[in-house]
């Protein structure tokens, strides 16, 4: 049910924009983080970040158009789908996404369907909808379409969980070519490196991108705990034994009946 | 208020967690059962990966357990050779559960054979206990004398050698099916990953005939060794431990547990199991609803968990 072929040209296709940027760009584009790290302790809810971008058109005329995409560390994950089977649901069949982001916001100046047409959309992975998302097709890996119902299904839950976003107001313009985005990472986003990546439109075609990165990582207390259980697992799980035995003790001691 | 777990990576609200641990720590205390079975559906349903509430739930179940067999130890009512007797067979059922989990991964759907199973298993227990206990509430109601326990009247898997007295208990039987009992506890909580105390105390009263109270409290014991071994086990095996949830949820659940105890311990025997019997099969109907029921959405997402 998934044009193999179809899917396979839209992967090459990004493949050969990100590989050749041959294509005329005006554009030169710079980019700020707030936080080059986000340091998790113990009161960690979440965090955000502001990103600051300076656009220098030299030559490019035209109103511009700015879509971020911020992208976490990579995962595989499998969407299930439950059918009724002698009357009970079970997970009947199953779809692996490879290695795709577990974290995915998506923000623009304006709508990104109204950006430009849907080929160069697609080539730049422009929309939370156009990235493209690998599963394991038998031996094969590929994209399937987007009314794909393990595609979908994916889409939704992920963005139910706040793993996926996208906002199409989410870039604001402080002056004519420098703009500004906020990206709000939700206390429990998954750990690691995060690549943004910003294109800037104009007249329908891409005329500069650009990435930076930020990393999400454990620090102080919460880093040494997680450090001490990997590699000293034993003495860990010892340690933790031994405190629950204690705990259980004075917590019947504190609370005899004298 | 919220704080940050550091083995399961995320934030939690610290009451919450707390006021779980309380609750099940009440019930455990009360019944004697780890609260295994209630606590790790709590924590996945809060949002905590299953692999780190399994492992997380075995020191919080170590430290309720222990403060409530303290209690149960001060009144003389936990029998420690029957307890040794069925760790004997708990520990042999411990790796036959481990072999048979890793034969139903092979042939796939472990997750339903697993939740069938939870739900005839819980299902049968519970519907045992409620019609016994209420068959009990209705004769002391009616002036009728319990029950006498006469020696003749012992069940045949009784009467098999290797005799063995166990004084708490009041019982003089072989020492078989306390082994046998040991073995299929070990083997439930190894493939169902449950302390086995919702099983085990049912069993100490109806087959084997200990009275109430000893079974709790014997039934605590056990709980407190096992728990206390898988703990070190999933740390070192899988590193799924998170030492801040478990310290926020055994605070809880000690504080739980001797509420527990002491109100199990002014209950009458019999509405003691009436109650643990509606426990039981209201979690079984829960397991069963989830089963038949159609989900709200039929897709779901699931995490590849890298191989340690």
């Amino acid at each position: 049910m998934i044009p193999r072929r179809l899917a396979g040209a839209l992967v090459a296709a990004g493949l050969a924009c990100g590989a050749a940027p041959g294509l005329a760009r005006a554009d030169r584009l710079v980019l700020s983080v707030s936080q080059p790290e986000v340091r998790i302790t113990s009161g960690f809810t979440g965090a955000d970040l502001v990103l600051f971008g300076v656009a220098e058109p030299e030559g490019a005329t035209g109103a511009a158009d700015v879509v971020v995409t911020v992208r976490g560390p990579r995962e595989t994950f499998i969407t299930w789908r439950k059918t009724r089977i002698l009357g009970l649901w079970v997970n009947s069949d199953s779809r692996t996404f490879l290695e795709v982001p577990a974290f995915l916001s998506v923000q623009s100046s304006r709508p990104t369907a109204e950006m430009a047409g849907t080929d160069a959309l697609r080539a730049g992975q422009i929309g939370l909808e156009r990235n493209i998302f690998m599963q394991r097709v038998g031996t094969d890996f590929a994209d399937s379409v987007p009314t794909d119902l393990f595609r979908s299904a994916f889409l939704r839950i992920q963005s139910a969980q706040g793993f996926y976003g996208e906002n199409p107001r989410g870039v604001s313009f402080l002056a004519p070519n420098v703009f500004r985005s906020e990206i709000s990472i939700p206390g429990t986003a998954p750990l690691g490196r995060y690549e943004i990546e910003v294109a800037l439109l104009r007249a329908g075609r891409v005329s500069a991108t650009a990435t930076t990165t930020f990393n999400v990582q454990k620090t102080g207390f919460e880093q040494k705990i997680a450090e001490f259980s990997q590699h000293n697992g034993l003495l860990y799980g010892l340690a933790v034994a031994l405190g629950s035995l204690v705990v259980g003790f004075f917590g019947n001691l504190l609370f005899r009946k004298e | 208020m919220t704080i940050y777990l550091p083995i399961a990576e995320l934030p939690v609200a610290i009451f919450t967690i707390f006021a779980m641990g309380l609750a099940v720590g009440f019930i455990s205390g009360m019944f004697g059962v780890g609260g295994g079975f209630l606590m790790t559906p709590l924590l996945i349903f809060t949002g905590v990966p299953p692999a780190v509430a399994v492992a997380s739930v075995s020191p919080y179940m170590a430290a309720s357990s222990l403060s409530g067999a303290l209690s149960y130890w001060r009144k003389g009512m936990m029998d420690m050779p029957l307890a040794g007797v069925l760790l004997a067979g708990g520990l042999l059922g411990t790796v036959a559960g481990v072999l048979l989990f890793l034969f139903l991964r092979t042939i796939g759907q472990v997750d339903l054979a697993i939740r069938v199973s939870y739900t005839l298993l819980l299902g049968a227990i519970g519907t045992l206990m409620l019609v016994e206990s209420l068959r009990a509430i209705r004769r002391a109601r009616r002036g009728e004398p319990a029950v006498v326990r006469r020696p003749g009247t012992r069940a045949w898997f009784m009467r098999l050698p290797l005799k063995m007295r166990f004084r708490r208990s009041r019982i003089y039987i072989s020492a078989v099916p306390v082994v046998g009992l040991g073995f299929i506890i070990g083997l439930l909580g190894a493939v169902l990953g449950v302390g086995g105390g919702f099983i085990l105390v049912p069993a100490l009263i109806y087959l084997l005939k200990v009275p109430t109270q000893t079974a709790v409290g014997t039934s605590l014991v056990l709980t407190l060794v096992t728990m206390a071994a898988a703990t070190v086990l999933h740390a070192e095996a899988n590193g799924t431990v998170d030492v801040v949830l478990a310290f926020v949820l055994m605070v809880g659940g000690t504080m739980g547990a001797q509420f527990g105890a002491r109100t199990g311990q002014t209950l009458k025997a019999e509405n003691l199991r009436l109650l643990l019997g509606l426990l039981v099969l209201s979690v079984a109907l829960r397991v069963a609803a989830d089963l038949v029921s159609r989900p709200p959405d039929a897709f779901a997402v699931t995490i590849v968990e890298p191989l340690p």
